[in-house]
């Protein structure tokens, strides 16, 4: 059995926890709905006359399509229109064109060149899901099967076959100027040579589904007024919307999306697959359409969160510090970009894990290789370099023979520490979870460690210098395809440079309120805590008086300020804290397992179904 | 397509409809009668969702061909609450937070539902074995388990 | 055949939001002519509860009961744009969009009560049952139902909020990797018992200890659905989860759930959790997202346990029996470290 206590104990001066309704376990919204079967879920919804679509898929991972013959398929029974790769009005997107980022890359109904098993060539639309599939099956296309590429690494080679034509290098052009991104602070190849040990491992996460229990699908229908109405599944109705709009060609303002009861995403119900399709079926047709996954689309065709690796490399002092650290990180996407582009530029965001470092590189490359394109997933773009900075940690714990918790809160970052991003750390609680969690297990850790905290010791000294930073140019974007060139940071021929020390661009914070009347009053924002240690900081948001421009400028490193203006030390804490308590915590009272029910009105009971 | 004649009592009213040859009862329950509550998961018989009881076994619809139900008796989720009142399992799973995104609680219910009807007084050890069969993505099984502990509890007045 | 047990710990942080392209969601909040309040979103509840935070968000800020707010996502025709329910972006993102929404509603509240009472709006506060009182005076009332009523026959004046909340995009540099990546971070750190058959080469999770920091339990059951299920999706994907068993080889992928293993009702794992709450200065009353950090210390804890136990370090994921075994096989035998006792 297991159980869950809440350790109201620990940055209590922080919180107001004298809330009416925030805190309380008050019953879900949607709960009575769940259990009478009752929530609207997509496909809960009935319609006359609702065709069923189901996609020709390639079987090869990498081929030329020669020919397409429909004919025997179209006069099967049932079958209402197959939709070819022509019929898609604007036949070419990539998911995340909807926030300018990327090249369209991605066929709807792929015409030309097929890149990986179970990319879809034309569509069937029928009156039975059974009458479309067997005229899928009646679908001939001649294929000329090309050479692949499956393995991330073997695709950046000179000699791997091109995946996909838009990104002709196998690789994500990165700010138009590299092939990975980079992340450089200090200078690590200096910081690995003053090291007394260095730790180097390699690690690996495989593809994984999603899985939810209701797979990916859509319903579109024709709707008054020269709309169509879309019941969905998708994690993001804007997205699915935009997207749809774009590749039918279509204003938006005639695509009514409907949705939010969603059974299950965890990441695979981004990719808006289903409801431009639909849609487009609906269209042309003028009949209900059904889209949906069955489980072995979902398992094998759906976008999985995509396979990693990660090498890392430690420079350690044999007290345990780390002081340098190194990483190069491959990402799978698979065919197509969908979302990996930008999971590259989370993880870089997220090294070198919630320590303080003093000297960091990175190189972080987005591979195109013949497999389903992958896709987010819980923990998207952090999940598996997690799992390899956590794994290395052990290594380093276990070459030291330190306490692996000890080692961690030794090297733990605490508030007002610079992180490797050029941000300030604020807001940390890191060395709280370790003594916790050893607590819980009773694992003992000594004085020195169990008594430490996340608001001492942070932000003084090195620890809140951006240093002097060694930069390097190799990795532009073709010369891997050109020649052989090693993958790590600062490997291969290339030109390097210096961002002097106190290099710093603008912290991007919350746009402000756009009106006063929309900000809350502070005292009953629950918020009690220091104001952040984030040194010189844009004004508090709370305050309208002092607005701070809409679109703040993204940093900008190439005209750096001088080193002089580096950031005054942040007042952390204002009102001290204490530290948490090293004893064991014994709770007052066991949490209550009893609930909050809200009165006893029957509106919520989930009665809009159908 | 030729089309069969099938009558079945559904949730205790009386049904008759026309179907496919080979056409799934889920399909049947769900497009033909317009009882929404069974779900689709899988369509291999894998995952449990669409569970509903064939004269009190949890059987999977998605595989179960409709003609076979002919004169027998068919209860799904949609039935379950005796008018505005909840059954005890729908109120356990409501109070219990023992639903996340909802989607495999009808099946999860049936199956729980096909226990209790049998064997109101079951082990924890029961309660997983009668629940294997259903996947839930969400919840990590225990707060189910414990929901349908506590309907059983409540039955028979032991204290769990 | 012996089992040996051991012990992994790992701890992590986890970024809330994007900062990729802009990262914005907005709510419109408005109320019923008897003061019962609608939040309008077309965000996403695919199980993690945002209806339900939401609503107890707008219920808090507006200073009515629970009850008598309801929330209805999603819905392009009526609710406004929202990214999306992912990135663990929801809490923070739409519980911000809906503080601001529903503070302009609640403006207007007091306002149109203000007239009816003839104080000054300043003066007046709510009890959060479904009264508005005068501070310091609570028999100088009027109910939520009777201002409502007012404003739309009387008065002529709209119970309603729009809200925006939007992180502005950061663009990382190409050279130094600068960027502001996200506003704040939740930590986790976890211990897990592990026992490792050096015959079969099977890993069981035994047991969980853990401390995950949420900034504030909004709802703390909603927590503990999280914090649970995505500790269970940790295991399962530190010991079964993947569509290419031999990756990067495409071959033996599984096609069902037969063959795509997860643990079930029979393997719950018995976790005893602790939630710390340190609220993040721009987060809804401090509650950060738990959804999906919830899973992620689970997978190294487990290769860190697997490795006391027998000694054998799997660096890739899945930690299958089969990696397991040879890995026992290439030491020359298990080899227990009994690193955290």
């Amino acid at each position: 059995m297991s159980s869950i206590e809440f350790r109201k104990d620990l940055f209590a001066d922080e919180r107001d926890d004298d809330l009416k309704e925030i805190g309380k376990p008050t019953i879900r919204q949607d709960i009575l709905g769940h259990v009478t079967g009752r929530s609207p879920y997509y496909d809960d919804h009935l319609f006359d006359g609702l065709l069923h679509l189901k996609c020709l898929r390639s079987p090869h991972h990498h081929a030329k399509i020669r020919s397409i013959d429909t004919g025997e398929a179209e006069r099967m029974p049932g079958v209402k229109r197959i939709i070819k790769p022509q019929d898609v009005p604007h036949n070419l997107n990539t998911l995340l064109s909807l926030i300018n980022f990327g090249r369209d890359d991605e066929a709807m109904l792929q015409g030309n060149k097929v890149s990986y098993i179970g990319e879809p060539v034309v569509a069937v639309v029928a009156e039975t899901e059974l009458q479309a599939r067997k005229a899928v099956k009646a679908v001939r296309v001649e294929y000329e099967v090309l050479p692949h590429v499956l393995d991330p690494e073997e695709a950046m080679k000179p000699e791997a076959p091109v995946v996909n034509e838009v990104y002709p290098n196998n690789t994500f052009d990165y700010h138009e100027l590299y092939d990975h991104q980079k992340l450089r602070f200090g200078d690590t190849e200096r910081a690995f040579q003053a090291a007394d040990n260095i730790v180097e491992g390699r690690y690996q996460l495989s593809p994984i589904e999603q899985a939810p229990t209701e797979t990916c699908g859509a319903i579109a229908a024709p709707e008054t007024n020269d709309r169509y109405v879309c019941y969905t599944g998708t994690q993001a109705l804007f997205f699915s919307l935009g997207t749809t709009a774009k590749l039918l060609d279509m204003a938006s303002s005639r695509l009514h999306f409907v949705g939010g009861t969603v059974g299950g995403g965890f990441g695979g119900k981004v990719d808006s697959l289903h409801e431009p399709l639909a849609v487009l079926g609906a269209h042309l047709t003028g009949q209900p359409v059904k889209y949906v996954f069955d489980r072995q689309e979902e398992m094998q065709v759906g976008a999985p969160r995509g396979a990693e690796r990660w090498y890392i490399k430690d420079g350690v002092m044999n007290d345990g510090q780390i002081v340098a650290r190194q990483f190069t990180g491959v990402f799978d996407a698979g065919a197509y970009s969908r979302l990996s582009p930008y999971a590259i530029i989370k993880a870089t965001g997220h090294l070198p894990g919630p320590y303080t470092i003093p000297n960091v590189s990175s190189n972080v490359y987005c591979v195109y290789t013949n497999r389903t394109p992958a896709t987010a997933m819980r923990g998207f773009g952090i999940t598996a370099v997690d799992f390899s900075i956590e794994a290395h940690m052990d290594k380093v714990a276990t070459h030291l023979g330190m306490n692996p918790i000890e080692l961690r809160i030794r090297n733990s970052y605490r508030d007002g520490d610079m992180k490797a991003h050029r941000r300030l750390a604020k807001n940390t609680a890191l060395i709280e979870c370790c003594q916790v969690a050893a607590q819980k297990a009773g694992v003992r850790l000594s004085p020195e460690f169990a008594n430490d905290s996340s608001l001492k010791g942070g932000g003084i000294g090195s620890r809140i210098e951006i240093p002097e930073t060694v930069t390097d140019d190799v990795g532009k974007i073709g010369d891997r395809r050109r020649s052989n060139t090693p993958i790590h940071p600062f490997e291969g021929a290339g030109h390097k440079g210096k961002v002097a020390a106190g290099t710093r661009g603008e912290q991007v914070i919350a746009a402000p309120a756009q009106d006063h009347e929309m900000v809350i009053e502070p005292g009953r924002d629950g918020y009690r805590g220091p104001s952040n240690g984030s040194g010189p900081l844009p004004p508090d948001e709370t305050q309208p008086s002092a607005p701070m421009e809409p679109q703040s400028q993204p940093p900008v490193v190439q005209t750096p300020l001088p080193a002089t203006q580096s950031p005054q030390p942040p007042q952390i804490a204002q009102t001290p804290t204490p530290a948490p308590q090293p004893e064991p915590y014994k709770p007052d009272k066991l949490f209550d397992r009893g609930l909050k029910r809200p009165g006893a009105s029957r509106f919520i009971s989930g009665s809009r179904r159908r | 397509m030729s089309k069969t004649p099938v009558q079945f009592s559904l949730n205790g009213s009386s049904k008759a409809i026309f179907v496919d040859g080979g056409a799934n009862l889920l399909e049947v329950l769900r497009r033909g009668l317009g009882d929404l509550t069974p779900k689709y998961g899988c369509g291999q018989g894998t995952c449990g969702t669409c569970t509903v009881l064939i004269d009190g076994e949890p059987r999977l619809s998605c595989l179960t061909l409709a003609e076979t139900v002919e004169g027998k008796s068919v209860n799904t989720v949609g039935g379950l609450a005796d008018g505005a009142d909840l059954h005890p399992l729908q109120n356990e799973f409501m109070e219990g937070f023992a639903a996340q995104c909802g989607y495999c609680t009808p099946g999860m219910l049936m199956s729980a539902k096909a226990l209790l009807d049998k064997n109101s007084n079951p082990s924890r050890e029961e309660v997983m074995e009668a629940i294997s069969g259903n996947i839930c993505r969400c919840t990590g099984y225990e707060s189910i388990i414990d929901a349908i502990l506590r309907a059983a509890g409540q039955r028979t007045g032991r204290a769990v | 055949m012996t089992i040996h047990n051991g012990r992994g710990f790992a701890c992590i942080n986890y970024p809330i939001g994007m900062n990729l392209g802009g990262d914005p969601s907005q709510a419109l909040v408005h109320s019923t002519p008897d003061g019962k309040f609608k939040v309008s979103l077309s965000s996403i509840d695919l199980g993690q509860g945002m209806k339900s935070v939401t609503r107890q968000i707008a219920s808090e800020t507006l200073g009515v009961p629970v009850g008598d707010v309801y929330v209805d996502t999603a819905d392009s025709d009526t609710g406004p744009h929202c990214m999306g329910s992912f990135a663990s972006r929801g809490t923070h993102r739409v519980g911000n969009a809906v503080i601001r929404a529903a503070t302009e509603a609640r403006k207007a509240l007091l306002e149109a009560a203000a007239e009816e009472l003839e104080v000054n709006a300043s003066d007046l506060d709510t009890d959060g049952t479904g009264n508005i009182h005068v501070k310091g005076a609570p028999s100088r009332s009027i109910t939520v139902a009777d201002t409502a009523i007012a404003a739309q026959f009387k008065q002529g004046r709209t119970l309603s909020g729009r809200g925006i909340f939007l992180i502005p995009p950061s663009e990382a540099d190409p050279d130094t990797g600068e960027m502001s990546p996200v506003s704040c971070f939740a930590h986790a750190a976890v211990i897990v018992d592990v026992s490792v058959d050096d015959e079969t080469g099977e890993v069981e999770v035994t047991g969980i200890n853990s401390a995950y920091e949420v900034g504030r339990a909004l709802n703390p059951k909603l927590v503990e659905q999280q914090l649970v299920g995505g500790a269970w999706m940790g295991v399962s994907h530190a010991l079964y989860e993947t569509t290419e068993p031999y990756y990067p080889a495409r071959e033996h992928g599984p096609e069902d759930f037969n063959s795509y293993l997860m643990p079930g009702p029979a393997e719950v794992v018995p976790h005893n959790i602790a939630v710390l709450e340190r609220p993040a200065e721009d987060a809804p009353f401090g509650g950060k997202g738990p959804g999906e950090m919830c899973a992620n210390p689970l997978l190294p804890a487990i290769a860190n346990g697997v490795f006391d136990a027998v000694g054998v370090r799997c660096d890739e994921l899945p930690i299958t029996p089969e990696k397991v075994l040879r890995g026992i096989q290439q030491n020359g035998g298990a080899k227990p470290q009994n690193g955290l006792v």
